[in-house]
């Protein structure tokens, strides 16, 4: 039976399905020039179908849905909502980028990609999160190599499919040792069948592990993270954009509810929080201090991302409401910075087809309003307030302490000053350096209007979660409280 | 429900830096004129707030309380007592004085003010405000910080693009990474006092009032209280901390040292007090031996490096630490005299400090050198500025009859009832003080000028009078007629002091 309910669980995916067909046939009606009306109608259709899903798709108690394939709760809503708004940024981000602009194959990439990460947000099957993290994965390799005959998006493009490929199937291998040992692929079943105490522990142990490389892979923790640099300063710009955010964040949704559902009993967790503990500690540190030495803005934030993963496993380990809501809230705050960080890079390589940090002095001057944006990503980068930065490392930190993680928030803590480093660093080339003949007046940098709508709204979300967090801390915790 | 004037105060620098920013680049005077008006309000506001201040009864007035985020315990619960109080009014003086002092002037010899965008030097400089207001109102922990470390990060900015070309770059990122350092383990410290009020009370909340009997541990306190206290003291200029902040006063423009020496270290010095010694009392005792040498060494060691600086600026920048000091030394008695003498020091010393800068700066400006051999017979050219000096001079000194004295003569009575050779050690650097006040008042503004200064110096401006005319009265009117402030500064030790157990 197709009840309402079943519709209304996976009525963002079909709004998005429906959008990509539109924009299939749409597309060779528009003359060349035209072409990149296609991405106003790609990002006007994620919020049109984020609307629709909010008014009409919105969940009540947690049930299970498609025979038990799919979980319709407040955390998957959530999470989509996230995405379908990352896509919608990276639509419009998209647009004047010389190679992708005009492509209509380019958006409909997108929207499949956000098909799979919606779906891996919501799966509770072990079946049904596998291809959910295929549909997702595979769109983006095509996406990072888009750009032909460029050496190096077809660097970063082979080089995110072959380590996506190797660590997605160690994961399936994980995934179907679990099967073995519990029988069952349901995760909501998972947590009574497979214990620690049936299988010897250092064997769930090693099974864990093989299922968290392929989600180390997704989130980029150290040392599943080095391909990050490299593809994200080869793959096209917006792109890159979105593996950092969304793509990560999707990894984030699997992680918790794959973890904090099927294996969070204390036998089983001690020794998964204990890894990640460590691999949190080490991603802070590794990410941070490779950061410092990098010249080339994509790369700088390829190692913050890394580090930035570090801060958001403290709320996973701590295995809590709390860490949950932390994690959920840390996403949102660092999905909206870095598709603003990224923003810049790209509104700024569009007008000077430059990307390194030193190319960026004087543009303050150039730009003040682009320089107070820059301004605005790098300081809540830095977990700076009012910014959303500062709240959302608060937060994760106090789950930490709360779980009795002291010495991972000393990690962080000390972490995030060497990172203040750098983010000042780049800030200080934005407002006190010049450019070579100090004739900025002569080199202002235009927006068009995809990019001051996208920029400004993100801007405007940054500070908005920065300072008015109520609304989105309460609707983290309604999503942690269906994990529990 | 009453008139929201803490809130109010505490945003008007926000919503002024908001509008400040919406004024084109090239409308220079109209931004000036603005970030004036703003300051003026300010202080009015904060005026108004002092004098209307019940200094009858001890506890929290105006206070005000809207829930912020329910879920985690955090509200915008603001209220001022008697120690803070004063430091907002000293906000809204340094903040009118500032914005006076960096107007400029057009005089072909003389680069003084903020000539170069002015428009975001005015914001960053509001912001900062914001976040210090923030500060001094807040009495929920996760605001305070939020408040705190709105106050450190316009600091970079303020003095890495306005600041002295020579040390600029070094200095601000010197002075930042000091102070996040401090702020980001006073941040673990307060996560962790959090979570510890909910596991004794079940309440997760925030608010300072009600973690002041949330019946912390004694060794819970013990070993939390130096990450907390030290983590905010870094911003007091505390001795073995203190190195970032000479370097940060020199690189600083004149309006952000003044900012930053004037009200800045209130801050950290303000949020040791409130967070470190109201909120974990046994700890504070436990470790009193320890602040107090830590308090001791800064102002004898500080006041002896003040004295061999040959650097107008540098030494200003020491004698801060020097005095700091003493606020330290007065909060590390845990007596009635040596916190009234220290919530008096932090007032007379932050006006008596942003007026020292204020003449540096005007000073340097002109001559354009800040080495204290090189200058000489400024009186003849800028008399007024000489008699502001003098008097900030002597309020540095502790002369009687200016606030310095009201302020420095309680916090050795103070220590000497706890330790008397302290106080004595302690008394060393007034001596050291008034050597180097006077040698420097001798050399700077009298005495011969040098030729190459001849007929190149002109005259402050009006405005550069006015500041400091208003940063004069208040440390007279303290030193002549101490009632208008320590009774006030009273109520807010009683209540400090029935915290410690009244000890």
């Amino acid at each position: 039976m197709f009840t309402s309910t079943m519709f209304a669980s996976i009525l963002p995916e079909i709004l998005i399905l429906v959008l990509g067909m539109l924009v299939l046939i749409v597309e060779p009606f528009w003359k060349e020039e035209k072409r990149r009306n296609v991405g106003w109608l790609t990002a006007g259709g994620l919020f049109a179908a984020m609307l629709i899903s909010f008014l009409a798709g919105q969940p009540g108690e947690p049930t299970s849905a498609l025979g038990g394939m799919i979980r319709f709760d407040w955390l998957g809503f959530f999470f989509k909502m996230l995405f379908m708004f990352a896509g919608a940024a990276t639509a419009l981000l998209m647009m004047d980028h010389e190679r992708l602009g005009k492509r209509g194959e380019a958006y409909l990439l997108l929207l499949a990609s956000l098909i799979g990460m919606n779906l891996m947000a919501v799966s509770s099957d072990l079946i049904m999160l596998f291809l959910s993290i295929e549909t997702a994965s595979i769109p983006l390799y095509v996406l990072a190599g888009f750009m032909l005959g460029d050496d190096r998006s077809t660097e970063a493009g082979f080089k995110y499919l072959l380590f996506g490929v190797l660590t997605t199937t160690i994961m399936l291998y994980g995934f179907s040792l679990v099967f073995g040992f519990s029988g069952t692929t349901d995760m909501y079943q998972l947590a009574g069948m497979f214990r620690a105490g049936a299988i010897a522990p250092l064997a769930a142990f090693g099974i864990l592990t093989l299922i968290l490389v392929g989600i180390g892979f997704k989130v980029a923790f150290v040392p599943f993270h080095f391909w990050a640099p490299d593809v994200y300063e080869g793959a096209p710009t917006p792109v890159a954009g979105f593996l950092s955010t969304a793509s990560k964040a999707a990894g984030y949704a699997v992680l918790l509810r794959l973890f904090f559902v099927a294996f969070p009993e204390p036998s089983l967790s001690a020794s998964w929080t204990t890894t990640l503990a460590i691999v949190a500690a080490i991603s802070m540190i590794v990410g941070n201090l490779l950061a410092l030495p990098q010249t080339n803005i994509k790369r700088l934030l390829a190692y913050s991302s890394i580090a930035h993963t570090g801060y958001t496993l403290i709320g996973v380990v701590a295995l809590t409401r709390l860490g949950a809501a932390s994690v959920v809230f840390y996403l949102a705050a660092y999905i909206l910075t870095n598709l603003l960080a990224f923003g810049i890079a790209m509104a700024f390589s569009k007008a000077t087809g430059l990307e390194n940090i030193q190319d960026y002095a004087g543009l303050s001057r150039r730009s003040p309003w682009l320089g107070l944006m820059m301004l605005t990503a790098f300081l809540s980068l830095t977990g700076m307030p009012p910014f959303g930065g500062f709240v959302a490392k608060v937060v994760v930190f106090a789950a930490g302490i709360q779980a009795g993680y002291i010495w991972l928030v000393v990690v962080g803590v000390i972490t995030s000053v060497i990172g203040a480093y750098y983010y000042l660093n780049a800030l200080k080339f934005v407002y006190l350096y010049r450019m070579p003949n100090q004739d900025e007046e002569n080199h202002p940098i235009p927006l068009s209007r995809p990019y001051a709508i996208a920029l400004v709204v993100l801007t405007l979300g940054v500070i908005l979660i920065g300072t008015i967090f109520a609304p989105w801390f309460n609707w983290s915790d309604a999503g942690a409280v269906n994990l529990f | 429900m009453t008139f929201p004037v803490l809130s109010i105060i505490t945003f008007t620098p926000l919503v002024a830096a908001l509008i400040i920013l919406l004024i084109p680049a090239n409308r220079k005077n109209e931004t000036r004129a603005l970030a004036l008006a703003s300051a003026a309000f300010t202080l009015v506001l904060s005026l108004w707030v002092y004098f209307s201040y019940d200094q009858t009864t001890a506890g929290y007035q105006f206070v005000e309380k809207y829930d912020w985020l329910p879920a985690l315990g955090v509200s915008l619960h603001f209220g001022v007592d008697g120690i803070s109080a004063p430091l907002v009014l000293l906000t809204g003086v340094v903040m009118f004085t500032g914005v006076l002092i960096s107007w400029g002037d057009d005089h072909p010899h003389v680069m003084a003010g903020i000539q170069d965008r002015p428009r975001e030097f005015f914001a960053f400089l509001f912001i900062l405000a914001w976040g210090v207001l923030g500060v001094f109102v807040s009495l929920d922990l996760f605001m305070l910080i939020f408040f705190y470390e709105i106050a450190v990060f316009p600091m970079y900015l303020l003095i890495v693009i306005w600041g002295w070309n020579v040390t600029r770059e070094y200095a601000a990122m010197k002075l930042t990474l000091y102070l996040l350092i401090g702020s980001v383990i006073a941040l673990v410290g307060a996560l962790a006092m959090y979570m510890a009020q909910y596991q004794n009370t079940g309440a997760l909340s925030f608010d300072m009032l009600t973690m002041e009997s949330a019946g912390f541990s004694q060794s819970f306190q013990i070993i939390w209280f130096l990450p907390v206290f030290l983590g905010f003291a870094v911003l007091g200029g505390i001795w073995p901390f203190h190195n970032w902040s000479p370097d940060g006063h020199v690189a600083a423009p004149t309006a952000v040292s003044m900012f930053h020496a004037g009200v800045l270290m209130k801050l950290g010095a303000f949020a040791a007090l409130r967070v470190g010694i109201m909120l974990l009392p046994e700890g504070a005792k436990y470790w009193q031996w320890l602040i107090m040498a830590f308090a001791a060494i800064a102002v004898v060691y500080g006041a002896y490096v003040a004295f061999v600086q040959m650097d107008f600026k540098y030494m200003v920048g020491f004698s801060s630490v020097s005095h700091m000091g003493l606020v330290m030394l007065g909060f590390s008695t845990f007596n009635a005299d040596g916190l009234l003498g220290s919530g008096l020091q932090m007032f007379s010393h932050g006006a008596m400090t942003a007026l020292f800068f204020a003449v540096v700066g005007m000073i340097y400006d002109r001559a354009h050198t800040r080495q204290i051999p090189e200058l000489g017979g400024m009186s003849k050219v800028m008399p007024f500025a000489t008699v502001g000096f003098i008097i900030g001079g002597l309020v540095s000194m502790g002369m009687p009859l200016f606030s310095g004295f009201i302020a420095e003569f309680p916090i050795f009575m103070g220590v000497w009832q706890v330790h008397w050779f302290v106080a004595v050690v302690c008394s060393i650097s007034i001596v050291i003080t008034a050597a180097y006040i006077m040698r420097n008042i001798r050399q700077v503004f009298f005495g011969n000028m040098p030729e190459k200064f001849e007929g190149h110096i002109t005259d402050i401006t009006v405005l550069d009078k006015v500041a400091i005319a208003t940063l004069c009265i208040f440390m007279i009117v303290i030193g002549l007629y101490p009632k208008f402030m320590a009774p006030m500064v009273q109520t807010g030790v009683e209540y400090v002091l029935r915290l410690l157990g009244g000890s």
